[in-house]
């Protein structure tokens, strides 16, 4: 069953999918394709992708690590400031990813406010892997920590509660309960951040540098080549595309699955 | 209900994709009338200067008097890296004047007929850039290629990154950066925020950042000088308009600006 | 021994409650919505302290002993399985919880869905099972973690009527000799699974007693409503209860009652009739009384009665007409009758009074 909707409605719906496939059309058509396969198989390519999967791979899991706490937190526990402490820890997702860039060179950075500890205990942040990932989980965990911590309220604390009651610690409870009943979120905020990661690009030019194998990931590669190679550009582009189009792909079908596997 | 009205509004729109694409033209149409990039409303006539982005304060400074000598114009400026001007340019964007940093990007667009007759009006050769304290104490172009070198340059692919592999080449000095930069403003704040111990820059850009960096020349950089050249637009409206800016830049007066920042004399 | 000591006083929402419940014994809460009740269950469960509160169980203080630490097992309404385990590793979700390995955990597991009679469905998930289906196993598993205290939240409030009667005679067995709090709005919840019933209205205790004088003789407003009920204790003979000198006929709500097995038969006095002689007709449950008193309600009057052998009081609504018809009043002999189809009659415990000393 389901109600009919307004037939006007369809016009701006059609524009509004249209403005967003019709450039990755316009991408595709331009696309070298004889020369496809030698553009994104190049040594620079190849080692702008691979750096790109395992960055964002890395990146993906700290924010697992370090999300989940801190969704949990901003969903079970009340404490004074925690309203502000949400709309903070959502700020990346809204901030230019260049000034979380420099946000984070002020911090990390050789003459940031950490940088003088780090340098003592012999950590150089600036220009490494660990930069890239650092500038990644910056821009992706609020994803995380968003669809994680929407769907611990959804799901409520009364499954929690059954548990403590039936002699389950805090810690059984977290594992055995709480993770299970909001894994569909989880796992959607998990490829949300992964993707973010591999999207990352104004806060790892800015933060992390660019330089082949190190630091240079797929979408940095792919601003390198504009100026230079076009092709190639376009080419890496539609890698990326593909990518994200597979990653997005795996969260839209969950929660259509798991409808329709809910009983009705 | 559904399956009624469905087929029925599919009928409508998808077959030929026509009123779809004119509505994103319609889009295109309002974004940009919204915005106020669409016509001039003043009566004065606007000439439109794209310029590469190491130009931006001489250039402004010079549109100034070009503006203080032509009561009735308003020169429009637009800064960028230089070939991503000229993918504007032959994207169609409205330019009466492109001063470029580098002969090949003019050069694509000569070969396309969209500029007349660029001449060069400025030459920029590279410097290192240091933070104002050394902390690495580099003194000369070898000394870049230090174990202990945290060096930033520009990438391969862009045009001062080109003049930098030149001039490691024919010194043969072997550069191992840390990080390859996609423009000369990015090699500058990785220095500026003492990142980097040093950066290839162009002389001008060590001018224009004043404190914040100590600029080393070297030797080597006099074999490969970048020349800078300047060409009207064919399109362009005001094309009387266009050659007497041109010819302005190439003036004493424009000279001498671009002397003081920094520029050569071609 | 005690078993559960229990003072709720929780100002903020004006709730002040001292209830106990003797070892082995059940105490319903009857009370309006928002009484106070599930506020009595979520400080026994340690969901919910307050300086004020307090709360013991066989005798040690559990005022600062965190949930999961107390051995006190709730059950609501709503089954609550957890919907990513199955049913057995739902009910051996506790005894994991506890520290006993996966496969004694199972072992116990199969042994409490055994003991409801849905082992059946170990293997299930529970989105696949029906409501009552869901409770048994919720049963089931809150048995599995070996409470010394069981706290039941309305078990019957979400379920269908067709599956009630079964699952009430589940509980009384399983809860027979263990330690509950029952919060309920049904009477007859509290008939057959309670030893004695506090209703609660306001926050504060109103009425505590037997459960058999609360129901049949209640003096706060709340229980009067919900209760007032007639109750026939006896033993099943012949197809009909017979106990106090009475013998009457009701429905079993298809539950098999053995010969000779203790029985409580239930009927409410709205369908009581009275005769002022012999009816024509003769319903097989009539029984001659003699009228105790007239206590006018709204628009009917209720009838209280003596059998002859004056052991059991039943009670009767009639109109006002109906009073003047008959000329009711103290000491007149009349016949209450009531149809075998408006008496259920349940199974009940051995003993359904509390011993006198414990």
């Amino acid at each position: 069953m389901s109600i009919s909707l307004p037939r006007w409605l369809l016009l701006p719906a059609g524009l509004a999918a249209a403005y967003l496939l019709l450039p990755l059309v316009a991408m595709v058509l331009r696309v070298d394709w004889p020369g496809f396969l030698g553009l994104v198989t190049s040594p620079s390519a190849r080692d702008a992708l691979w750096l790109s999967l395992r960055t964002g791979a890395v990146s993906t899991l700290v924010c697992v690590l370090l999300g989940v706490p801190l969704a949990t937190v901003l969903a079970r526990t009340r404490f004074p400031g925690q309203g502000l402490l949400r709309s903070l820890v959502l700020l990346p997702l809204v901030i230019p990813p260049v000034v979380g860039g420099i946000a984070l060179l002020y911090t990390f950075g050789r003459r940031g406010l950490l940088g003088g500890t780090l340098e003592a205990l012999g950590v150089e942040v600036a220009f490494s892997t660990v930069a890239v990932v650092m500038a990644q989980v910056f821009v992706a965990m609020p994803f995380l920590v968003v669809s994680t911590e929407g769907a611990l309220r959804t799901a409520g604390e009364r499954y929690e509660v059954v548990a403590a009651t039936l002699g389950a610690s805090p810690s059984t409870v977290f594992r055995r309960v709480t993770l299970p009943t909001v894994l569909p979120g989880l796992l959607s905020g998990t490829v949300l951040a992964f993707a973010r990661s591999l999207g990352e690009f104004g806060a790892t030019i800015t933060f992390a540098g660019s330089l082949q194998g190190t630091t240079a990931t797929l979408p940095i590669q792919i601003y390198l080549e504009r100026v230079d190679d076009p092709d190639a550009a376009v080419a890496l582009s539609l890698v990326l595309v593909l990518v994200a189009v597979l990653v997005i792909g795996l969260t839209w079908q969950n929660p259509v699955a798991r409808r329709r596997r809910a009983p009705a | 209900m559904r399956a009624r009205t469905a087929p029925r509004s599919a009928r409508h729109t998808s077959p030929r994709g026509g009123p779809a694409l004119a509505g994103l033209a319609v889009l295109g149409v309002l974004a940009t009338s919204l915005t106020g990039c669409g016509g001039e409303e003043n009566e004065d006539t606007t000439l439109t200067v794209f310029a590469a982005a190491s130009l931006q304060d001489t250039f402004t400074e010079i549109a100034d008097e070009f503006e203080a000598e032509h009561a009735d114009v308003d020169v429009r400026l637009n800064f960028d890296g230089s070939s991503g001007l000229a993918e504007q340019i032959q994207g169609g964007a409205p330019a009466d004047v492109f001063a470029s940093a580098d002969t090949q990007t003019m050069d694509t667009l000569v070969a396309d007929d969209l500029v007349e007759s660029p001449e060069p009006f400025a030459t920029n050769t590279l410097e290192i850039a240091v933070p104002p304290d050394n902390p690495a104490g580099i003194a000369t172009f070898a000394d870049l290629a230090g174990p202990d070198v945290r060096l930033v340059i520009c990438a391969p692919e862009v045009p001062c990154g080109h003049a930098t592999a030149q001039v490691a080449s024919d010194a043969g000095v072997t550069l191992a950066p840390v990080s390859e930069e996609q423009s000369v403003t990015d090699v500058l704040g990785k220095v500026t925020t003492g990142e980097a111990d040093a950066g290839l820059v162009y002389v001008t850009d060590v001018t224009a950042a004043g404190e914040d960096v100590q600029g080393i020349p070297f030797e080597e950089s006099k074999d490969v000088v970048n020349t800078y050249p300047i060409a009207p637009v064919t399109d362009s409206e005001h094309g009387d308009l266009a050659a007497e800016f041109v010819t302005m830049v190439r003036s004493d007066a424009g000279r001498q600006v671009l002397t003081e920042a920094g520029f050569g004399t071609p | 021994m005690t078993g559960l000591d229990l003072v709720a006083r929780i100002p903020e929402r004006d709730v002040d409650l001292t209830l106990g419940v003797p070892a082995g014994r059940t105490l319903a809460l009857l009370g309006p919505n928002g009484a106070g009740k599930s506020t009595a269950l979520a400080v026994a469960a340690g969901l919910l302290r307050s300086p004020a509160c307090r709360v013991g169980v066989g005798g040690r203080r559990l005022d600062d002993v965190p949930t999961h630490h107390r051995g006190v097992a709730m059950l609501s309404q709503d089954p609550l399985l957890f919907p990513h385990l199955s049913v057995l590793d739902n009910v051996a979700f506790a005894p994991r919880a506890q520290g006993v390995r996966r496969s004694a955990a199972r072992a116990a597991a199969w042994r409490w869905l055994d003991e409801v009679g849905v082992s059946g469905l170990a293997q299930r998930r529970p989105g696949a099972l029906s409501g009552g289906q869901s409770q048994r196993v919720a049963i089931a598993r809150a048995l599995a973690a070996e409470p010394e205290v069981l706290l039941l939240d309305e078990p019957m409030a979400a379920l269908d009527v067709s599956v009630t009667p079964a699952l009430r005679q589940l509980l009384r067995r399983v809860l027979a000799e263990r330690t509950v709090l029952l919060v309920t709005h049904d009477a007859l919840d509290a008939v057959l699974l309670a030893d004695r019933v506090a209703v609660i209205e306001h926050g504060r205790v109103v009425e505590e007693g037997p459960t058999q004088q609360v129901l049949e003789r209640p003096r706060s407003r709340f229980a009067a409503r919900i209760a007032g009920l007639n109750l026939i204790t006896g033993r099943w003979h012949g197809g009909a209860l017979e106990g106090h000198g009475l013998r009457v006929q009701g429905v079993t709500d298809g539950l098999a009652l053995a010969e000779g097995s203790p029985a409580v038969a239930v009927f409410a006095p709205s369908a009581v009739s009275v005769f002022g002689n012999d009816p024509g007709g003769s319903p097989r449950n009539a029984w001659p009384v003699v009228v105790t008193d007239l206590e006018p309600r709204e628009d009917r009057v209720r009838v209280r009665a003596d059998t002859r052998l004056g052991e059991e009081s039943l009670a009767a609504d009639v109109t006002p007409a109906a009073v003047a018809d008959l000329g009711l009043e103290p000491g007149v002999r009349v016949r209450f009758a009531v149809k075998a189809t408006e008496v259920t009659v349940h199974p009940a415990g051995p003993d359904p009074e509390p011993p006198a000393s414990r």
